[in-house]
């Protein structure tokens, strides 16, 4: 059942490119049908699963090479998923006004989807690799045919470097398929066999910093600020908070399950580190600090978003290579909780702002009373906030104590950087959200900047990610009920025997 | 040396007789019958006499498979070989489609043919493992395409190409026959087992080095590989299309092919090794160099083109280092791979070619000039973005798995990573061949077109090519399986 | 465990009162101010029955309700009430009432401000109540947001600056305290407050710490002092503790003053009770290492914010360093109690009475410094903004009613006795004496210093040639004076009869008395 929403989304994606020229309206509904039909896929399979990982479709596709079409879900899938269902709904939501080329957005939009969907759902690596590869494509066009300045360079920045990451994944995967000998691709498979250790020594970096290098690792970071402050709305949504997580669940589910010797120490210091454990946790933790330091002298608003994004993602980083079961179960909350919030800025700071007011500088924006305009915007703008800070009572708050105890654990004095880290994020943010909404300098009245109010497409969108974000905050044991047993599984059996405390 | 009767040598020979005798009956037709006739009448009889030759080749081949060999190596047929037929006569058919709404000449009935006794020579090429065969093969695909490339009477472009292609070829054709001669000084015979017997024991010889580096001239010009690479940008623009198109893609599957077995067979205990740390010297190790060279040219060069012919032809030239990667392995896997690699090349080859034939009108050539092909022609644009990602090697497209191939059997084996460094290389090169292939689809897809831009025709013929070549790629690529399977059965029973 | 989850109740319903504000406001602020009122009204009824139900002869935590919620990460629903709870719980209903009584007429306070005001109060309650550190975090922080936006939002010209202050300051600690927690739940597997009380009581968290904290092998001594140091740090910048005030200035002085009236009255004890709630319990050892040091910070808190206090000239800052100085008598209380322990176990009806002093001064001050600040505000609206010390003069003469019920609250506030501020600080004088007499003799600099401002207060602002500008200066009327009554019968209730507030807080000092062991 859960290979439909691969496939409904695809089927989507060409239905929307049949629709009729001249009516936008029924692009825009095919897109959104599809997207909810999948979404309540999604969320019928999280109601329903959890526990062991389930097989949903097992083929053999190039038998030749022992190359099998392979779909299966646990948890940690299950949870991601979830997350594009509903990233997805929301991004059509706010893409809901586009008048430019509406079917090519959304027929583009639904591959990307399905190609997303893809990813999380393959077991077999060069599966794996294949929808990676494919959701790279319709990228590059939504953010260079509908982005905002200097867009096409941002969407070449950011294709190139996903390739360059996907091409370091390749050749991990080529060397991995050739040390096995087993003939086969399938991660359980893979995930089982032991491999030798001074090859998981290399394989592990190259495929952990190929799958980074899309996940916004510092400092192979640069295409993410630029790429999300070009594209469109539901693009950068979709992109920061669905596509970056493509990221970090390729390097859990692929470089740390497969090659999981890859952590252990070397028996030797460089510079004060003594694995590739410590190497990548400093790494993640400089991400933090640096993404935050940097959206703090932004003057752009959806740069500063942007690197926020960097700074939030370096959290999941930091999750993973903790370690522990704690702090991995932390990395995968993030990834959830970052894709709603994610989406949640960028649709206040694409759409209800820079659409109505067409300037994202934020000197000019503290001049135009928005909090009194548009209140509503505000008023999500402020809890967008409050959630991106980790306040308690929203989901970032659960998913950044996991892995400061995670880290704690690990390397305590990691985590009063990052904490540091979380410092700097609450003044940058409230940097952004005080000039956009509180400006100090406002010099025109109302009626010289009209605004139109905000949609009902708006609205829903908001409601649905404010939603997601306040249950899971509070309810946290809707998502851990999939994590934990996934994390248990005999998949990463190797990663408990191993590093793992 | 036992005779071999006529049958027998009709009966192996039956797919090029067919072919040669299309050709010529396209000549006779062309001018006698429809001398007077309009020239698309012309055009389309010649076309569909063409196709038809080679349709029924192609059926003899499949239906009417012979099996059995001429003393000597002189024509060897068995599957692999049939296989590689059928693929060359396929490519014959969608050129020759193309060729349906050409008008840059009047002489209709020698282009057509020219076609033809190119295929035939193709065919030839394959189908044997002597070396003077081999030579005269060569000889006759390259004066078949220096006289297609020069067709163009009015351009001066064409007559340039056409004279650079001959003089270069003429040149490598003397290395190639020098190296072939000195490979018989050493080994007395024509045919390439018994020299391979004769190569396995003396494999030190300095004779044998100077026939290599010879022989691997000689084929490395017919393969567009650096450095011998000069001819290919000039003609893959000077050139008509459907000429250009049958250098860039049947050529290439029938030189690679040839280039495989002389190595392969003749020359195996002399192959040395490119592995990182073990290196011994032998035509592996040469070849890696050439591959290496080649992708980051081809490749790195193909950036700063505005030109899309000259695009293509650097990418081929990017291309031809990825295939020589599996040369360099020379396992009967990356020789499968290899074989795939080719075939899906030459067909996302002519597609590209294909596409830019429809838009010949226009007068199109440069990169610039695809602007809004998008909304222009949508299928169009939608088969070139199906070529291009193919070459760029995309998933879920054939090209793709061409590589994931080469680059899997590149690193099996017992000398497990010795050509990473290879592999890493074109991983790297491959990702700098995004950038401008992309380059072109942004202007098909993002870019406005031109204000007044005339709407595009599309002759059927054309389309139809574009078509087929674009459902072949994308079938290839999410069904490997389909085309994998059988070259390596045929493989297995071929090679040793 | 009681049936009916009484105290849960009470914490969510402010906040469906506020949400009730911010849907009945569009129909205009009279209807949203009653909303408030009745919601902020039915919230003291509530806290006063629970009062009532109050068992004070239990020492144990009373209306415990405890529910699984999230176990792998050590999540909790675990609330309960004791005596210092139900306190705390009082003075917070009562404050938000007043402050809404007082925004009455102002009409610059629309919907939003009430529902804001409102989130507050369940912030307040849910922290007075939360026996699980995670969700009590989740109060502490949803306190400090609508905070943050009443003085952001509704303050005076600097407002921007003081906001900013404000939030970030209290955002260190509380980042600070969650770390330290964090590393106190990987020691122990908990977050409970009274599961790591216990633990800590017979010496267990000591051990726990060294077993599981390995950190560049630092003893477990260090690490918990550390430990110790992140928590206080929290704690000391809310309350505030010189010299980690820099915030309360400006914060004070740019809010509403309706505003100020819930920060002081409320928000200020959030820290104290974080010292009796968390630190006191779970820390006791590392208290009585740092007796000196925290000893010293009491008496800054009390005397230098007196001297600062005495020379301002805008009377929300008076009052505002003064505020400090009255919590500064709490910590003085507090820190002697856990200072003296260890060394002489006896003592006890000293330390008894220094913590009864400290939770009846709670009490005493937040209804005193939010009658103060509602009389600034009554005056704010009447000068027209002004407020400073030397602005006025004389003014016992245009508003007699209201020079003599400011007086009343100012001698409250100074510790008349017969009014509520001094059995309060009779008790933390009588209980820190013995302890250490050091201590309370400088200590009581401070109430001489604010004695002589307060005075000042009197003689600049009421006292005086009246000036021409407040010849026609309304006096309060009746609707405010009916509004001011309660507070001002509460003042001298409780000042004649301590035993009212005192009364079931016996056994709760009891306890926290009997935790200052380790």
């Amino acid at each position: 059942m859960l290979a439909w929403t691969i496939y409904l989304s695809f089927i989507g994606a060409a239905a929307v490119a049949l629709t009729p020229t001249g009516r936008p309206l029924f692009a825009r509904v095919t897109a959104l049908l599809t997207s909810l039909a999948v979404l309540g896929i999604a969320i019928a399979a999280v109601v329903e699963g959890g526990g062991q990982p389930i097989t949903i479709v097992r083929a053999p596709w190039i038998s030749r090479l022992g190359i099998e079409y392979y779909l299966a879900a646990d948890g940690i899938s299950l949870t991601l998923v979830l997350l594009t269902g509903i990233a997805a709904v929301a991004g059509i939501l706010f893409s809901w006004n586009i008048e430019r080329r509406v079917r090519d957005f959304f027929a583009l939009y639904l591959v990307l989807i399905g190609a997303v969907y893809g990813v999380f759902l393959s077991f077999d690596l060069l599966l794996l690799f294949v929808f990676y590869e494919i959701a790279i494509i319709p990228k590059y066009f939504l953010i260079a045919i509908w982005g905002s300045k200097r867009c096409e360079y941002a969407a070449m920045k950011l294709v190139l470097y996903s390739f360059a990451g996907s091409a370091l994944v390749l050749a991990g995967t080529v060397a991995a398929y050739c040390v096995s000998g087993q003939h086969t691709l399938s991660l359980d498979a893979l995930a089982n066999f032991p491999f030798p250790a001074h090859f998981q020594m290399w394989a592990f970096p190259m495929v952990f910093v190929g799958f980074a290098v899309l996940a916004g690792m510092w400092p192979f970071h640069t295409w993410a600020p630029t790429g999300h402050a070009a594209a469109p709305t539901a693009a950068s949504m979709l992109l920061a908070g669905v596509v970056m997580k493509l990221g970090a669940y390729g390097c859990l589910r692929v470089a740390m399950m497969l090659f999981p010797r890859g952590l252990d120490p070397w028996g030797f210091r460089v510079l004060g580190l003594g694995s590739w454990q410590q190497v990548f946790a400093v790494v993640a933790v400089i991400g933090i600090v640096y993404g935050a330091t940097v959206a703090l002298v932004q003057k752009d608003l959806k740069f500063v978003v942007g690197y926020s994004s960097v700074s939030h993602m370096g959290f999941v980083l930091l999750g993973l290579m903790t370690l522990n079961r704690i702090g991995l179960s932390g990395a995968v909350y993030q990834m959830f909780s970052h894709g709603i919030i994610a989406g949640l800025l960028f649709a206040v700071v694409g759409r209800m702002v820079y659409e109505r007011t067409h300037t994202r500088d934020l000197g000019e924006l503290s001049r135009i009373p928005l909090g009194r305009l548009i209140p509503f915007a505000a008023v999500t703008f402020v809890l967008a906030w409050m959630a991106s800070i980790g306040l308690p009572g929203f989901s970032g708050f659960i998913a950044e104590l996991q892995v400061l105890i995670g880290s704690w654990r690990a390397f305590p004095w990691l985590s009063w950087i990052a904490g540091l880290g979380i410092l700097i994020g609450i003044a940058f943010s409230w940097r952004a959200l005080q000039a956009t909404f509180f400006g100090e300098g406002v010099t025109a009245s109302d009626t010289e900047h009209p605004m139109p109010p905000i949609t009902v497409p708006e609205r829903l969108g908001a409601y649905l990610l404010l939603a997601t974000t306040i249950v899971l905050g509070l309810y946290p044991r809707l998502l851990m009920s999939l994590i934990l047993p996934a994390l248990n599984s005999p998949l990463f059996e190797q990663l408990h025997r191993g590093a793992w405390k | 040396m036992t005779g071999t009767s006529y049958a027998e040598l009709l009966r192996l020979t039956a797919p090029e007789i067919v072919v040669g005798l299309a050709g010529l009956l396209v000549l006779v037709l062309d001018l006698s019958v429809l001398r007077r006739t309009a020239i698309a009448v012309r055009f389309h009889s010649a076309v569909v006499a063409g196709c038809a030759g080679c349709v029924i080749a192609w059926v003899v081949l499949d239906k009417f498979p012979a099996q059995g060999s001429l003393p000597a190596g002189m024509l060897v047929v068995n599957p692999l070989t049939q296989l590689i037929q059928i693929a060359l006569l396929g490519l014959a058919i969608v050129v020759l489609l193309l060729v349906d709404s050409a008008r840059f000449t009047t002489h209709v009935g020698e282009y057509c043919a020219l076609i033809l006794f190119a295929t035939t020579a193709m065919m030839l090429l394959v189908s044997t493992q002597n070396l003077l065969v081999l030579f005269i093969s060569i000889e006759f695909l390259s004066l078949s395409l220096y006289i297609m490339t020069g067709f163009d009477k009015e351009s001066a472009q064409s007559a340039e190409a056409a004279l650079k292609y001959f003089l270069f070829g003429g040149m490598s054709a003397g290395i190639l026959l020098f190296g072939m001669s000195l490979l018989y000084g050493i080994s007395g015979s024509l045919a390439l087992q018994p020299i391979g017997a004769a190569v396995s024991q003396s494999p030190g010889d300095p004779m044998l080095t100077l026939a290599m580096v010879m022989v691997v001239a000689g084929f490395g010009f017919k393969i567009a590989a650096a450095p011998f690479h000069m001819w290919a940008p000039e003609v893959y623009q000077g050139a008509p299309t459907a000429s250009a198109a049958l250098v860039a893609s049947s050529s290439k599957v029938a030189s690679f092919f040839a280039l495989f077995l002389a190595f392969n067979l003749g020359l195996r205990a002399a192959a040395g090794s490119a592995a990182w740390g073990m290196y011994s010297a032998g035509w592996a190790s040469l070849i890696a160099i050439l591959a290496a060279v080649s992708m980051l040219w081809g490749n790195l060069a193909a950036i700063a083109q505005t030109s899309f012919r000259r695009l293509l032809a650097y990418s081929a030239i990017g291309h031809a280092g990825y295939m020589l990667i599996a040369l360099v392995v020379h396992s009967r896997q990356s020789l499968t791979a290899l074989v795939y690699y080719v075939i899906t090349y030459a067909l996302a080859t002519v597609g590209a070619f294909a596409v830019l034939s429809a838009l010949e009108g226009e007068g199109v050539d440069a990169i610039a000039d695809f602007r809004g092909l998008g909304k222009r022609a949508p299928d169009l644009a939608f088969c070139l973005l199906i070529f291009l990602l193919s070459l760029a090697g995309v998933p879920p497209l054939a090209g793709f798995f061409g590589k994931f191939y080469v680059f899997t059997s590149a690193l099996e084996g017992t000398n497990h990573f010795g050509l990473l460094w290879l592999v890493l290389l074109a991983l790297a090169m491959s990702v700098v061949s995004f950038y401008y292939y992309l380059k072109v689809l942004k202007q098909a897809y993002v870019s406005a077109p031109v204000t007044g831009a005339p709407p595009i025709h599309v002759a059927v013929a054309t389309r139809l090519a574009v078509w087929s070549a674009a459902t072949l790629v994308l079938l290839l690529g999410c069904l490997p399986g389909l085309l994998l399977n059988k070259v390596a059965t045929t493989l297995g029973s071929a090679v040793q | 465990m009681s049936q009916f989850p009484y105290v849960s109740g009470l914490t969510l319903l402010p906040f469906a009162g506020g949400v009730s504000v911010l849907l009945l406001g569009r129909a205009g602020r009279s209807a949203a101010r009653l909303t408030a009122a009745v919601f902020a009204t039915a919230a003291v009824a509530y806290t006063a029955m629970l009062w009532f139900r109050f068992v004070p002869a239990l020492a144990a935590m009373q209306f415990q309700e405890l529910h699984a919620w999230e176990p792998s990460i050590g999540l909790q629903y675990h609330v309960g009430a004791d005596g210092l709870s139900l306190v705390m719980l009082a003075v917070s209903s009562l404050v938000v009432l007043m402050s809404i009584a007082a925004s009455w007429k102002n009409t610059n306070q629309g919907p939003a401000y009430f529902a804001l005001l409102l989130f507050l109060e369940t912030g307040l309650f849910g922290t007075y109540t939360a026996l699980n550190f995670l969700h009590w975090f989740l109060y502490w922080e949803l306190s400090l947001i609508p905070a943050f936006f009443l003085i952001r939002i509704w303050g005076g010209a600097g407002r921007a600056r003081a906001a900013t202050r404000f939030f970030v300051y209290t955002m260190v600690g509380s980042i600070t305290l969650l770390l330290a927690f964090l590393a106190l739940f990987l020691a122990s597997g908990s977050f409970d407050f009274m599961e790591l009380t216990e633990m800590a009581q017979i010496g267990q968290l000591t051990a726990a710490i060294s077993q599981n904290l390995h950190w560049h092998q630092w003893d477990s001594g260090h690490i918990s002092m550390w430990l110790f140091c992140a928590a206080f740090l929290g704690f000391a910048i809310k309350t505030p503790v010189v010299p980690f005030h820099g915030w309360l200035g400006s914060a004070y002085a740019e809010a509403a003053p309706e505003t100020t009236m819930v920060l002081t009255g409320s928000l200020s004890k959030m820290g104290v009770y974080g010292f009796f709630r968390i630190l006191l319990p779970i820390f006791p050892e590392q208290m009585w290492r740092a007796k000196t040091i925290l000893l010293w910070l009491a008496i800054a808190s009390i005397v230098l914010p007196a001297f600062t206090a005495w020379v301002q000239t805008d009377l929300r800052r008076m009052f505002a360093y003064s505020s400090i100085n009255h919590l500064g008598y709490c910590i003085l209380g507090i820190v002697t109690v856990a200072g003296s322990s260890g060394a002489s176990a006896s003592l006890v009806d000293e330390k008894a009475a220094a913590l009864t002093g400290v939770m009846l001064q709670l009490f005493s001050h937040g209804i005193t410094a939010a009658a103060l600040f509602w009389f600034l505000a009554l005056l704010e609206r009447r000068s027209g903004g002004l407020l400073g010390l030397n602005d006025f003069g004389g003014l016992r003469r245009a508003m007699p009613v209201f020079s003599g019920l400011m007086g009343i609250t100012l001698f409250a506030s100074l510790g008349l006795p017969g009014l509520i501020g001094f059995p309060g600080e009779f008790l933390i004088f009588k209980g820190v004496f013995p302890l250490a007499w050091w201590a309370a003799s400088l200590a009581v600099l401070g109430l001489l210093i604010t004695a002589v401002f307060l005075l000042l207060i009197l003689q600049r602002v009421f006292s005086g040639a009246l000036g021409k500008r407040w010849q026609s200066m309304p006096d309060l009327t009746l609707a405010e004076r009916c509004m001011l009554a309660p507070a001002i019968v509460v003042m001298f209730a409780v000042g004649l009869y301590p035993q009212l507030i005192a009364g079931i807080l016996q056994n709760t000092v009891m306890q926290f008395v009997g935790q200052v062991r380790y």
